[in-house]
């Protein structure tokens, strides 16, 4: 029988909880108060002093952080401890021209790991099983953030990383993979190789999967569960906060628990950023609580859920969240990268060509395709294919060098992209999320 | 000597080559030759006509993308092995046909074709050196 939970904490009474958040929090605006001189900038320009912080009520009064200033502040700007006290560096998918970079000391690891742990726990891993991590390995988070989560637990590792389906299949027949994390596409991906490869699911030992880094839905879930003969998991994290295991799903499988001794969620209204109350959605705003390297300040995720603090059938007493419903910006996650149409715009226009473009997304055989229409230009020379296909060519290979993601370009007649006053629509999502 | 023609950007969508067309008839636009290469997701209409200009400007109006660009026209005899001797000359010199199509003239019995070369110039002069009539707007 696993162990329900890996830490007491996940189960404290709620005034425990609260009264954790309050000292971390204190500490943590002090932290980066004297440490980072953008946080000491903003904390003076509002007549904040760290004094002032006291508990987590007083979090409202506090800045928010967005991802433009980790970009502004690239590649280090933000960290608040020495970089000789940074043991991990990492990276996140296709942003505009910069990355945004993220630190880690050794105890930010051991807090990262520990939420990777949780989330396997509450998948019902531990010492006995073998996590088979498909994840991509690299300056992603997924891979080791999961590989060092089954460290934590004491489990086997498999780190296989991404790709190569039929040695995938084959480790989990000669390996006995029991948990396997990756995102829900490959999941599925690897369930539809599985049956078509004719291998019964008596000859696998899976039982589980955590499956994150991108949306998914609770039909896919039911798909990859029957493909795959598990109980598939959702698990959350972006690596601003830490990565993979910021939230996990329990066996209640109805929303994910928040580690509120890391971090503390709030839920806001995007627009005006004033903070909603349980169970009303918004966009959700993260503040690191233990973290050393990169502690950061009311981050504005952009992705809209909600919260609730109904008590769980699995005892945890952790807030849940709710599945991502959408984004208060427009990014895009297209095979786990994430993509900005801005981002497309700039491509063109650094090409010479008009900015009237279509995002065309959707799903093909479980894995995610982009299509961009791009206008020709109405002085573009087009009597041969060959002048066409080499401008369409042109603009793939410079859309992949900068989004780091291949994609479909199709030119299409000038002035037959939507034009609309106001923001302009730029995304066809025929993804069924 | 040169020939005109139109190049029209055709999307692969029902009804698009009836309304060139008819912006063509509209216009009292004859057309005299006209081709289609496809691909998947597009194709691209080429044409000869009585008065590209103007037929450019019409489609043009219409929200088409048109190019005119220079190919071409050489009469042929209408008779087997016409159009070979034209095509081994050409190949023989080390031209390359970049795309080809033809039409019957009622006028003078002769058949054209519509050429696009590698090296248009090299070929129209070696063409003409050779005897092949060729074709004007």
């Amino acid at each position: 029988m696993s162990k329900p939970y890996l830490s007491p904490m996940e189960a404290a009474p709620l005034h425990e909880i609260r009264a954790l958040q309050s000292y971390r929090l204190s500490r943590t605006v002090r932290r980066v108060y004297e440490n980072v001189p953008f946080y000491r900038k903003k904390f003076d320009e509002l007549g904040i002093k760290p004094d002032d912080i006291k508990s987590v009520d007083d979090l409202p009064k506090l800045p928010f952080t967005y991802k433009q200033d980790l970009r502004d502040n690239y590649p280090y700007g933000l960290f608040a401890a020495p970089m000789d006290e940074v043991v991990r560096i990492h990276a996140s998918s296709g942003t505009t021209g910069k990355q945004t970079v993220v630190g880690y000391t050794q105890n930010d690891l051991d807090m990262w790991a520990e939420c990777a742990g949780r989330a396997l726990t509450a998948a019902g891993g531990d010492s006995s099983d073998f996590v088979h991590v498909s994840y991509g390995y690299g300056l992603f988070t997924g891979g080791l953030g999961l590989h060092d989560g089954a460290g934590r637990i004491g489990a086997s590792v498999i780190p296989a990383s991404t790709g190569n389906t039929r040695r995938q299949l084959q480790i989990f027949k000669d390996f006995h993979s029991t948990i396997l994390c990756c995102t829900p596409s490959y999941a599925l991906f690897l369930g539809e190789a599985r049956r078509d490869a004719g291998i019964p699911l008596s000859e696998i030992s899976l039982k589980a999967g955590v499956f994150g880094a991108e949306p998914w839905t609770d039909e896919m879930r039911r798909k990859i569960e029957e493909l795959l003969g598990i109980r598939a998991y959702d698990i959350y994290g972006l690596s601003e906060i830490t990565g993979p295991g910021v939230a996990y799903e329990c066996s209640e499988q109805t929303g994910m628990h928040i580690n509120e001794d890391f971090f503390i969620a709030e839920i806001i209204d995007p627009e005006t950023g004033e903070v909603l109350p349980e169970g009303e959605k918004g966009e959700l705003v993260f503040t690191t609580i233990t973290k050393e390297a990169l502690p950061l300040i009311r981050y504005r995720t952009r992705d809209i859920t909600m919260l609730t603090r109904e008590p769980c059938s699995c005892g945890r007493s952790f807030v849940k969240m709710k599945k991502v419903m959408g984004r208060s910006d427009d990014m895009l996650i297209i095979r786990g990268i994430n993509v900005f149409p801005s981002q497309v715009e700039a491509v063109l226009l650094e090409l010479g060509m008009q900015p009237h473009y279509m995002l065309v997304v959707d799903r093909v055989n479980n894995l995610d395709t982009l299509e961009i229409q791009v206008e020709m230009d109405e002085g573009m020379q087009i009597d041969a294919v060959r002048m066409i296909e080499q401008k369409e060519n042109q603009i793939a290979k410079a859309v992949e060098s900068t989004l780091n993601i291949t994609a479909k370009i199709r030119l299409v007649s000038p002035k037959t992209i939507e034009r609309s006053e106001g923001k302009a629509k730029r995304v066809i999502d025929k993804r069924s999320l | 000597m040169a020939i005109q023609q139109l190049s029209v950007f055709v999307e692969n969508t029902p009804g698009s080559l009836a309304e060139i067309t008819e912006v063509l008839a509209g216009e009292n636009i004859d057309i005299r030759a006209l081709s289609i290469a496809d691909t998947s997701d597009f194709g691209i209409l080429r044409l000869i006509v009585d008065r590209p200009e103007e037929a450019r400007d019409a489609l043009k109006g219409r929200g088409f993308t048109v190019s005119i660009n220079d190919v071409i026209g050489i009469g042929v005899d209408d008779r087997p092995g016409g159009l070979s001797k034209a095509l081994r000359l050409l190949g023989e010199s080390g031209l390359v046909v970049e795309y080809l199509y033809a039409y019957v003239s009622r006028v003078d019995g002769l058949a054209y074709g519509i050429l696009r070369m590698d090296d248009n110039a090299a070929a129209e002069k070696l063409l003409a050196e050779n005897g092949f009539r060729e074709l004007k707007n």
